[in-house]
């Protein structure tokens, strides 16, 4: 559906704007890469930032997010799946 | 030399363990760490690097069996792994993950176990080196606390009976808490196998994974966290399962939070205070007061240098990292840390030894981490102010990742012309203090 560009779609933004406030980063929303990943390398994040990004997706979208589903290692490859997870799982 | 039990306060088929939803016996246990023994490689050291907390528990119990020595690193990265790999000859590493390449791997293997399971509960002379725990030192190299059988069942059981835990017999435990960190070790493993309780295999990481797993285990049920899980579960999740025990460690936490966790859960909330080089000193519950008891056995004395323990599982003395001013024979307030010392979430290291690594990056000319003070249950990140002309934050930050755990990595690092240092080379706190606001202004933190 969303054609692999390295361009920030709104929703996109919104998600990279929550990241940024609640991490307190460096990187303006609009720098990050969507296809980066956020673990490690990329944008750098580890367990307890994903730990801090979790309560503010769960409080701004309503979305809790899970490990045991067999998707979570995909959800976190980049800020476009995380996304992605988003809008499949909230609510309508 | 006597010898000590492995496990201690189970009845005969209880449960040792919840895996997958399965209960498995403690004869089961014992079958399976009896079967794993005999196909471990003939060496002296391994790293049990098993992320699921049952198939640690079998592989602590199969090293022991054979005399095999189980190493405990701060942290799992390659760097860590190698060092290991050059200062104990032929350590190999037990998993149940992705093999690491630093060192030799032995696969977690398929077990099967015959009728061979009931038997005798092992004895373990109480004088074999069971483990040993490393801290960072401040040359780059880990200092090793080498840890007796004595020692680690000691401590296991010290916790079981000075948490009442007695009089919830059976009691399931679940720990989001890694089972290689000294805290994990001793009230995820250590207190399960010496008090007869049953441990949650897993280690459930968001909120709403620890609700769900909780609440499939049978009551009574005990969660073991850290500060950072519990705000974040008393933010997210609505409604929280009830438990009857919650135990937390790493960083002291507020009679507040304390409080509402006690009121949400439904259950008293017990506190660990502790190091890798002691083990667990002292427990207190912060909804009733702020003083810590010593575990049994273990006393304080003040000289000079601080405050030091011994006694008890604490088998030589111990210099704590804390300012602590005694109160009465076995009670205790905790004052800070001392100055050098650094604690993000649960993993320690000091700035002498961070400010040791940055230095040590090429193109770095000079380079001091800084901490910044903490708040209750959040997550302070270190920042870094350094000198390098010619390198980008990006570079340096690399450079630091391979060499240390990724949670000391300076948010923000700085980059400047010089640092305030005055006429004896020395780094005045007020000047970095000044640097840090100045900085933290431009930035437009609060």
């Amino acid at each position: 559906m969303t054609p692999p560009s390295n361009t920030l779609t709104d929703e996109e933004l919104k998600l990279a704007e929550l990241i940024v406030t609640t991490l307190n980063l460096e990187t303006p929303a609009s720098d990050i890469d969507p296809t980066a990943p956020l673990y490690g390398e990329g944008m750098g994040l580890d367990s307890i930032d994903i730990l801090e990004i979790a309560l503010a997706i769960s409080k701004a979208y309503g979305v809790k997010l899970r490990s045991d589903d067999e998707q979570n290692r995909h959800i976190f490859t980049s800020l476009r799946s995380l996304n992605q997870h988003i809008q499949q799982h909230r609510a309508k | 030399m006597p010898d000590l039990p492995l496990i201690r306060n189970f009845d005969p088929g209880a449960r040792f363990a919840v895996r997958a939803g399965r209960a498995i016996s403690v004869e089961e246990f014992l079958g399976e760490a009896r079967a794993l023994a005999e196909m471990l490689p003939d060496r002296r050291f391994l790293v049990n690097l098993c992320a699921d907390r049952y198939r640690f528990a079998v592989g602590l119990v199969a090293a022991l069996l054979r005399r095999q020595v189980s190493l405990l690193p701060s942290n799992a990265t390659a760097d860590s792994l190698t060092r290991l790999g050059v200062e104990y000859r032929g350590v190999y590493c037990l998993g149940d993950g992705a093999a690491p390449s630093a060192i030799e791997s032995f696969p977690y293997p398929q077990l099967s176990i015959g009728k061979g399971g009931a038997g005798p509960i092992p004895l373990i002379p109480e004088a074999q080196l069971a483990a040993i725990g490393f801290t960072s030192g401040s040359t780059g190299w880990p200092t090793p606390h080498p840890k007796t059988w004595r020692s680690l069942a000691g401590s296991g059981l010290a916790e079981f009976e000075r948490l009442g835990l007695d009089e919830h017999r059976g009691m399931s435990l679940l720990a989001t808490v890694p089972q290689q960190h000294m805290y994990g070790l001793e009230s995820s493993v250590l207190m399960v196998m010496q008090g007869g309780l049953a441990m949650h295999s897993g280690r459930p990481f968001f909120p709403a994974d620890i609700c769900s797993e909780l609440q499939g285990l049978p009551r009574p049920r005990a969660l073991v966290t850290t500060p950072v899980h519990l705000r974040v579960l008393l933010a997210e999740a609505s409604d929280l399962p009830k438990v009857d025990f919650l135990l937390c460690a790493t960083a002291p936490l507020s009679p507040q939070l304390a409080t509402e966790a006690e009121s949400r859960f439904g259950a008293p909330l017990h506190e660990i205070y502790g190091c890798t080089e002691a083990g667990q000193v002292a427990t207190r519950r912060p909804a009733r007061t702020h003083k810590w008891q010593l575990l049994p056995g273990i006393a304080l004395h003040q000289d000079y240098r601080g405050t030091w323990a011994r006694g008890g599982h604490v088998e030589t003395d111990v210099l704590l990292s804390d300012v602590i001013e005694l109160c009465g024979q076995d009670t205790f307030e905790l004052h800070g840390r001392t100055t050098d010392l650094v604690n993000i979430a649960g993993k320690r290291t000091s700035l002498a030894n961070l400010n040791f690594h940055l230095n040590s990056i090429e193109g770095v000319r000079d380079g001091a981490f800084v901490m910044p003070e903490e708040e209750d249950g959040t997550v302070t990140r270190l920042t870094a102010f350094v000198v390098a002309p010619g390198l980008s934050g990006d570079a340096i930050i690399a450079a630091l990742r391979s060499r240390v755990d990724p949670v000391f990595l300076p948010r923000p690092i700085c980059l400047v012309d010089f640092l305030p240092r005055n006429e004896t080379g020395k780094l005045p706190r007020a000047a970095l203090d000044d640097l840090v606001a100045r900085f933290t202004a431009k930035a437009g933190w609060h």
